[in-house]
């Protein structure tokens, strides 16, 4: 669904994603992971064209992403930090990216109840806490049943309940035929969600695959340990 | 058009919640209502009032919205995300912070002037001219932070650039031409100090207004020097131009760095 052909792209002297190449396929949760920097959250954002790279090109089912701004309208984004305008309330923050869609845009207003959002939604957006912005922030991705989402450290500053409410949701998602892209910079926290897996470290993939094949090739456990694995002989090698 | 429209008046919303906007015009109806009262007549207010309007509207607005940019950076991101053009958006914000801090300047200063039934006794045309150029300082100014947010990453830095750039334009720069009539003196320097006026906004809005009041006396050297010229008819077109590209050229330049 994503083809990802040797992006690159530096704040400056910074250098954050290093010819970064990687197909993410159609009605897959694929994982990025990689630690804090490695260029993970610039990457979900050229895809979704808020960062132009310095080079290389994405692919959105075969065509360039280009100024067009229209395969936005397919795509559900759930940003790392959720900030809004401090004086609107969550249910004038709904309305308002409905406004600006079409009109006959189906609505899924699941996680409104299913994270128990219901009462905060006439409250001022500045009144309410970290994690009830994320839920919020959550129902947005998922309010015009997009076909790819891009989750970006969906389950930080959830609490359990909510983060399993997440999940299920993402499950029920991908059964009806989505795609996902989650980014985390702890490995274990997408393991029980992950079907493919790209390991991203300083702005290049380090492995990408399906997360069965992986730890059956490297005969451990955990996907954190598979990666390890593979990073310790890609360093020998 | 439309999703311009409802952007900028889902952030109307927003802004004319904020406590901010609130004390802005506080502010505004009090020094008005206080010149008016204490100040002698509506002439002698008028002309108060405008210093103050030359001083405040660049700050405020120059603080205002950068401040209110970089708040609201996350937010535009998603919004960015969501299948609207770029220049969509930036025109629905742009509009959405000029359009309240202007439409609550003018009111603050206009309705006391008709409470105090102050409108007849001034000068034709002085009031409604004081506002306008209120409300065109206070395009350029927004336009001015919408170009330093999208250009500097970094806060404190943006914050920095905007105080700074008020300080240059409201009080250093008169120095500074001061400073280059008095070296000029003995020549004859008229055209460049035309050109220095157009390079300031302020001191275009300063120059526009006191076209319109019959004081000479309180024209500063700057504005000595000119007066002859801005009262023709190709004064006047200079300087609304001069106004219109101040606006303009940072809203094309911010839109370009956004």
């Amino acid at each position: 669904m994503i083809a990802a052909r040797s992006v690159s792209k530096r704040f400056g002297r910074l250098g954050v994603l290093d010819e970064l190449t990687l197909d993410v396929s159609a009605s897959r949760i694929t994982a990025i992971v990689g630690p804090n920097g490695a260029g993970k959250t610039t990457f979900v954002k050229t895809i979704l064209g808020l960062t132009r790279p310095d080079s290389g090109s994405i692919e959105f089912d075969g065509r360039a992403i280009g100024d067009d701004a229209a395969y936005r309208a397919r795509i559900g984004y759930m940003p790392q930090i959720a900030r809004f305008p401090e004086n609107l309330t969550a249910a004038e923050l709904f309305a308002m990216l409905r406004d600006l869609r079409p009109a006959e845009t189906p609505v899924d207003e699941d996680l409104i109840s299913g994270l128990r959002l219901s009462t905060e939604l006439e409250k001022p957006l500045r009144t309410l806490s970290g994690g009830t912005r994320q839920k919020v922030n959550a129902v947005m991705a998922f309010l015009f049943k997009p076909d790819l989402f891009i989750l970006d450290e969906p389950t930080a500053g959830l609490d359990p309940i909510a983060s399993g409410v997440l999940k299920d949701k993402i499950r029920t998602e991908r059964a009806a035929g989505k795609t996902f892209i989650l980014t985390s910079h702890i490995i274990s926290e997408l393991e029980e969600l992950a079907e493919d897996v790209a390991f991203v470290h300083e702005g290049r993939v380090g492995f990408a695959g399906p997360v069965k094949e992986l730890i059956r090739t490297t005969r451990q456990d955990t996907l954190e340990r598979a990666i390890a694995q593979v990073m310790m002989r890609g360093v020998a090698a | 058009m439309r999703v311009t429209a409802k952007i900028a008046g889902y952030q109307l919303r927003d802004i004319t919640r904020s406590r901010w906007l609130f004390g802005y015009v506080l502010f505004f109806v009090l020094v008005t209502d206080a010149l008016l009262r204490f100040g002698g007549g509506g002439e002698k207010a008028l002309l108060s009032l405008m210093n103050v309007v030359l001083f405040v509207i660049p700050l405020v607005t120059l603080v205002f919205s950068t401040v209110y940019l970089y708040h609201a950076r996350e937010f535009i991101e998603l919004l960015l995300a969501q299948p609207i053009r770029r220049h969509q958006l930036f025109a629905g914000l742009y509009l959405g912070l000029a359009i309240p801090l202007s439409v609550g300047f003018a009111a603050a200063v206009g309705l006391p002037f008709i409470f105090h039934r102050a409108v007849a006794t001034s000068q034709p045309g002085t009031i409604p001219s004081l506002l306008l150029v209120g409300v065109a300082l206070t395009f350029v100014f927004t336009a001015l932070a919408f170009y330093i947010v999208s250009r500097s990453e970094d806060r404190l830095k943006g914050l920095g650039i905007a105080i700074a750039l008020w300080l240059l334009f409201a009080v250093l720069y008169d120095g500074l031409v001061l400073l280059f009539l008095s070296i000029f003196s003995s020549h004859s320097i008229e055209r460049p100090v035309l050109g220095l006026m157009l390079l300031n906004p302020i001191d275009l809005a300063r120059v526009a207004l006191l076209l319109q009041f019959d004081v000479s006396a309180l024209l500063g050297y700057t504005g000595a020097v000119l007066r002859k010229f801005f009262e023709t008819t190709t004064g006047v077109l200079v300087t609304a131009t001069a106004l219109i590209i101040w606006i303009a050229g940072p809203v094309v330049l911010g839109l370009k760095a956004f």
